[in-house]
């Protein structure tokens, strides 16, 4: 294909704009002095919402079309995805601009910057070299802020085992790309997957598992499925909280778009090596993994006394969710990925909104211990309100939107003949529903001596929650305009895979 | 002439080294080293296979693990010494302000 600057440029637009956004919040942390200061965290704010309209006006041609030498697709779900992570940036930074820690760290919203600028080019990876530099460009500005906090003892330490953890997972992450490189002599995702169909490695089944497994480890870690959860709750609960809300959702959203674009693409129906079909085993993997985080994350939650630790394990437990969408992935039906992407899409609302919450309470009172939490209603109504929409939305209660992100997922996977998946699905958000509805209690029933004590909450604050208020109820009661975007999405990621089998080598 | 699956079983070796050494390590450094030992097996597996195929893929490729691995070092080495001052110690056993 002709290289053209301009007609290439759409793929990556939110990128390059992003990659300016770091230069010109680089710069105003240079000049400004004083309360201007103040300003970078709107700029952060307004240019990554602005750049989070970029893939909705430039929208792809139908299908999905490489670029940049085949290393990025251009298709609705990579738009979604990217929307996504620019909107979760965006919200970020508003809860920094609460804080009296982070309102005036240009350096905070360059990082953050940096990393929603990975997370994109995640969603839209189509060759293994860009996958790794996009996830490595993710995580290694995250490792950064979770120790941003120098001189707390908690922050450094949580960010070593972040560090450590993460390092090793995409060490073990890039091994398996070796090997897949290995089978097929060629980076491009889809290119590979030609060459595994073509009965090129006939009967050499072990190795193909063990790429499969060791990119799996990658992904188990990236999206915070048990068992390689471990280091979650410790990074939730060290790491400062504006941060923490940022990791829950970009980082999160990034590599399940990946995680379906490997399902899809590298080890799509079809593929039978030495007399086995090679995406049984992957979604063996999913569905267990789907499983035990489920019912890990909620069980571990039950006993937590932090809120940002149990917030955590909830995570856990919502990764375990959006993975019934992904196992359903085997039946290739549209509604397997419109799933998983409409869930993440009003997870990074509820989300953000419940950390943003977390961040506006300690703000006032330092304190982020459950039992503190007694009282919110009184000190503060409108505060207690919003954590409860965002904890019922968690919990999947209508109206929020968490309900209709539930069933989504839970039809797709009956979709996919996984009726007791589904089941087990459903079982689990009733143990869930419990330790959300105890916070709730805590925050209305229970007394607290500093009843009288009204919590403040700043400009940025109230923006923050005007935002992910309205967009979680809005998704709620209006689910299609998304879904229907989320459903563009799915049959762009399936007209790569119907293709495979016709590319020439 | 050397066939490619003896560097591929030297890599799958030194991979195997690298992991053994981030479980059994229990200083920060040593683990981070093993780390880097790992990634430098997956670029002998990807050099050795781009020999194989005749291709520029898998040296492209190895050059990015490089720059990537050298961003990660940087981080790394800043977290070891913010670790070092805070506690006199990058024993990783030792990090265990919260549990549960």
């Amino acid at each position: 294909m002709e290289f053209n600057f301009l007609d290439s440029l759409p793929a990556i637009a939110p990128e390059f704009g992003l990659l300016i956004l770091a230069i010109v919040v680089l710069a105003l942390d240079l000049y400004l002095r004083g309360d201007k200061r103040d300003n970078i965290a709107y700029v952060t704010f307004f240019g990554m919402a602005a750049l989070a309209l970029t893939p909705i006006i430039w929208q792809p041609e139908a299908g999905s079309t490489e670029y940049w030498g085949g290393m990025v697709r251009h298709d609705s779900l990579a738009q979604i995805f990217k929307v996504m992570v620019l909107l979760a940036g965006a919200i970020t930074a508003l809860i920094a601009a609460s804080t009296r820690e982070f309102a005036q760290k240009g350096e905070f919203y360059l990082i953050i910057i940096v990393s929603a600028l990975g997370a994109c080019l995640m969603s839209a990876s189509a060759d293994l070299i860009m996958v790794f530099i996009a996830l490595e460009t993710t995580s290694i500005p995250l490792y950064v802020l979770v120790a941003f906090r120098r001189e707390d003892k908690l922050s450094v330490e949580s960010s070593m085992k972040y560090f450590l953890f993460g390092s090793f997972a995409s060490a073990v992450m890039l091994y398996g790309f070796s090997f897949l490189y290995g089978f097929a002599g060629t980076t491009n995702l889809s290119a590979i997957a030609a060459h595994m169909a073509s009965g090129a490695m006939a009967d050499n089944l072990a190795p193909v598992l063990v790429a499969m497994v060791l990119i799996f480890v990658g992904f188990g870690f990236k999206i915070s499925a048990v068992p390689f959860h471990f280091w979650t709750p410790d990074v939730y609960e060290g790491a400062p909280t504006p941060v923490t809300a940022f990791i829950s959702v970009a980082s999160k959203a990034g590599s399940f778009a990946l995680l379906m674009r490997f399902l899809v693409e590298v080890f799509p129906q079809g593929i039978v090596i030495g007399g086995q079909q090679v995406e049984e085993f992957w979604v063996g993997l999913v569905i267990a993994s789907a499983v035990i985080s489920m019912t890990v994350g909620n069980v571990l939650a039950l006993s937590q006394k932090n809120i940002k630790r149990l917030l955590a394990y909830s995570s856990i437990a919502q990764a375990g969710y959006v993975l019934i969408g992904v196992a359903a992935l085997q039946a290739a039906t549209a509604q397997s990925v419109a799933s998983v992407s409409y869930y993440l899409f009003m997870y990074t609302f509820t989300n953000l909104l419940v950390f943003g919450v977390v961040a506006l309470f300690t703000e006032s009172t330092g304190s982020e211990t459950i039992a503190d939490l007694a009282g919110l209603s009184r000190r503060n109504p409108l505060l207690a309100l919003s954590m409860t929409i965002g904890l019922l939305s968690l919990a999947g209660i209508p109206p929020a939107a968490g309900f209709i992100g539930k069933f989504f997922l839970f039809q797709a996977a009956v979709e996919a003949n996984l009726e007791w998946l589904a089941m087990v699905g459903v079982l689990n958000a009733i143990v869930a529903l419990y330790y959300y509805l105890v916070v709730i209690k805590i925050m209305y029933v229970d007394r607290s001596e500093d009843d009288d004590k009204p919590i403040a909450v700043s400009v940025p604050g109230r923006m923050m929650l005007a935002i992910t208020v309205t967009a979680t109820l809005i998704l709620g009661i209006i689910p299609g305009p998304v879904f229907d975007w989320a459903l563009e999405g799915a049959s762009a990621l399936f007209e790569v895979a119907a293709a495979f089998g016709t590319l020439v080598f | 002439m050397v066939e490619v699956e003896a560097f591929i079983v030297l890599s799958a070796a030194l991979f195997i080294l690298g992991a053994m050494g981030v479980v059994l390590r229990r200083n920060a450094i040593l683990v981070f080293m093993s780390v880097e030992l790992m990634l430098n097996a997956a670029n002998l597996a990807l050099v050795a296979f781009a020999w194989h195929w005749g291709g520029m893929d898998g040296h492209i490729f190895v050059f990015f693990v490089i720059t990537v691995a050298a961003a990660e070092v940087a981080v790394g080495l800043a977290l070891i010494v913010a670790i070092f001052r805070s506690r006199q110690s990058i024993n990783i056993d030792e990090l265990h302000l919260m549990e549960g």
